[in-house]
């Protein structure tokens, strides 16, 4: 079984848009969305929700009143500014458990905290494995390595030779958990200054992870000297472009009428560069 | 008065807003908070005056002293620390940096230290003070760099924080205590899903928010209209333009070459104004 995450440091360079489509040229791969922050590739492949868990992701501290004698230990002691008045910032507050070591009145507890939901559900392209981070909650590299989890577990049941993973933007917690014992990671760029500039930041990570990067150029034709830069920094690393894609509309359509682009238009030029894609991909592989 | 610029998807032009708008105004300070991947220095190529590391402090045990009773591993809730037989394992990439360890240990063993995950950067370009952070590669925790790059604004000043995308602890630590917060999307189904989520963290927060909708044109409505049941003001709309993603490939904020576009930012600059206070 392998594990391919598309990244991209930069976000909105089209991670989700290939992925989706890619869903649909690998043959029955298990899915799986890690973006949990901000999660959209369900609305392009429309999964069928079987079984939902609760992500119990960190805990939170909370101050009983009844108990506290407003010393202001437990503020002196947080690190995260998360108590202030005596009173607990949920936002703030990372459950380290600080706070309880030096409450003198011991009116300090943890209390586990649901961050999100994992779930696990069919689409016509194969089983997905997804989340949702609760707005503001922390711990999303957490809830990565679940859905991860559950993806490999769904790959092992069904006998999958493939989870393709779709990864979130940047490069912290969250990516780390994306990436950790992948077999390929696809970069998706776009030849713009901060699309490189990003590009080269998650080419460190992988390289320092030791997967395999691939590189794929997407709206390679809004700036074609950018796009050669790519090339020739690609070239010079020995590092393969596996894939150039065109800028065209048909894939803002496709994303409005939620389509992936090669069901929505098969013949369209970026339809056919996506194939080309999938099929230096595989090699590859 | 801070107003940070935020978005919930990636790539919808955040930082295209932050610098075009600090170019718009006077006495700004930019604080480029999406310390995974800083963008903002590579449109306005600031001249940098001072660079800061960015530490955390972590536990070092002295095994002298430590009989392994494990109290430390009971304390930690990140598991980074694990204690074997005569032997204890930290994991650094774990830590948070709480030091609760060093608190707990029954024997005072555990001292702390600081460990570098960063760096901040402080400099100048066209008269904005541009402070921006870079979490070294393969860190995973980018919070304590956003909080070291917002330590350094200045209250005479108008700061502009530029945001990282998502909706988790980074994007929290960034728009933390802000007087107002732009969310810029786009006019997709992408666009608006990821907005929604946005505004749901920026109303526990309790932050005032307005949409800047970039590349207007393209996709649908369905921003405007949930922008109008939710009564949240539109206070900029930046058509789809050739020219304008042309200047952002190459890395050229477009307001350098298309000064008309600098009274629009000072309009919103000055209806945020209004609106927050």
């Amino acid at each position: 079984m392998k594990q391919l995450t598309v990244l991209s440091g930069k976000g909105g360079t089209g991670k989700t848009t290939i992925t989706a489509s890619l869903a649909i040229l690998a043959n029955n791969p298990v899915i799986a969305d890690c973006d949990v922050d901000a999660p959209d590739l369900h609305m392009l492949l429309h999964p069928e929700i079987i079984e939902t868990q609760e992500f119990k992701g960190s805990k939170l501290a909370e101050i009983d009143q009844n108990k506290c004698i407003e010393c202001g230990l437990c503020q002196k002691a947080c690190r995260f500014e998360a108590i202030t008045d005596f009173k607990i910032d949920a936002m703030r507050c990372e459950g380290c458990g600080t706070c309880l070591t030096v409450c003198p009145e011991s009116a300090i507890y943890l209390k586990e905290r649901v961050s999100g939901q994992a779930f696990i559900s069919k689409t016509k392209y194969g089983m997905m494995s997804h989340a949702l981070l609760f707005p503001g909650e922390a711990n999303s590299g957490k809830l990565v390595t679940l859905v991860r989890h559950n993806a490999r577990q769904i790959a092992e049941k069904e006998k999958s030779s493939l989870i393709l993973i779709d990864g979130p933007p940047g490069l912290g917690c969250p990516v780390i958990a994306s990436v950790s014992g992948i077999d390929v990671g696809v970069i998706v760029t776009e030849p713009t200054v901060s699309g490189i500039h990003d590009m080269k930041r998650v080419l460190k990570l992988l390289n320092y992870f030791n997967v395999l990067s691939l590189i794929c150029i997407n709206k390679h034709d809004i700036n074609k000297e950018n796009t050669q830069k790519i090339e020739k920094f690609c070239e010079k690393q020995k590092i393969g472009v596996v894939g150039k894609i065109s800028f065209d509309p048909i894939v803002t359509e496709a994303m409005v009428s939620e389509k992936p682009v090669v069901n929505y238009s098969p013949e369209n030029v970026v339809s056919r560069e996506i194939k080309e894609l999938w099929e230096s991909i595989r090699r590859l592989m | 008065m801070i107003v940070s610029i935020a978005s919930g998807k990636g790539g919808t032009g955040k930082t295209t807003v932050a610098v075009n708008m600090a170019l718009s105004l006077q006495n700004v300070q930019l604080l480029d908070c999406d310390v995974e991947e800083p963008n903002a220095y590579l449109l306005l190529h600031p001249k940098i005056k001072e660079t800061k590391p960015v530490y955390l402090w972590v536990p070092v045990v002295d095994e002298k002293k430590c009989n392994y009773c494990g109290e430390c591993a009971k304390f930690c809730q990140f598991n980074a620390l694990f204690v074997a037989i005569q032997k204890v394992l930290f994991f650094p990439e774990l830590c948070h940096g709480c030091g609760g360890c060093a608190i707990v240990c029954p024997r005072n063993a555990i001292k702390e230290k600081k460990r570098k995950i960063g760096t901040i950067k402080i400099g100048v370009a066209d008269g904005i003070q541009l402070v921006y952070g870079e979490l070294n590669v393969g860190e995973p925790m980018a919070t304590p760099v956003i909080a070291e790059v917002k330590k350094q604004s200045q209250n005479n000043s108008t700061v502009i924080i530029d945001s990282p995308p998502g909706t988790s602890c980074p994007v929290i630590e960034s728009v933390y205590k802000s007087d107002y917060c732009i969310l810029v999307t786009e006019p997709t189904p992408f666009g608006l899903y990821d907005l929604k989520i946005a505004v749901e963290v920026l109303e526990r927060l309790n932050i005032p928010l307005g949409v800047i909708v970039n590349r207007a044109g393209i996709g649908d409505r369905k921003v405007y209209e949930y922008c109008r049941e939710k009564e949240i003001p539109i206070l900029l709309e930046i058509s789809y333009n050739k020219r304008i993603a042309e200047l952002y490939s190459s890395g050229t904020p477009f307001v350098l070459k298309m000064p008309e576009w600098k009274q629009k930012f000072q309009q919103v600059f000055s209806e945020i104004k209004g609106r927050s206070t």
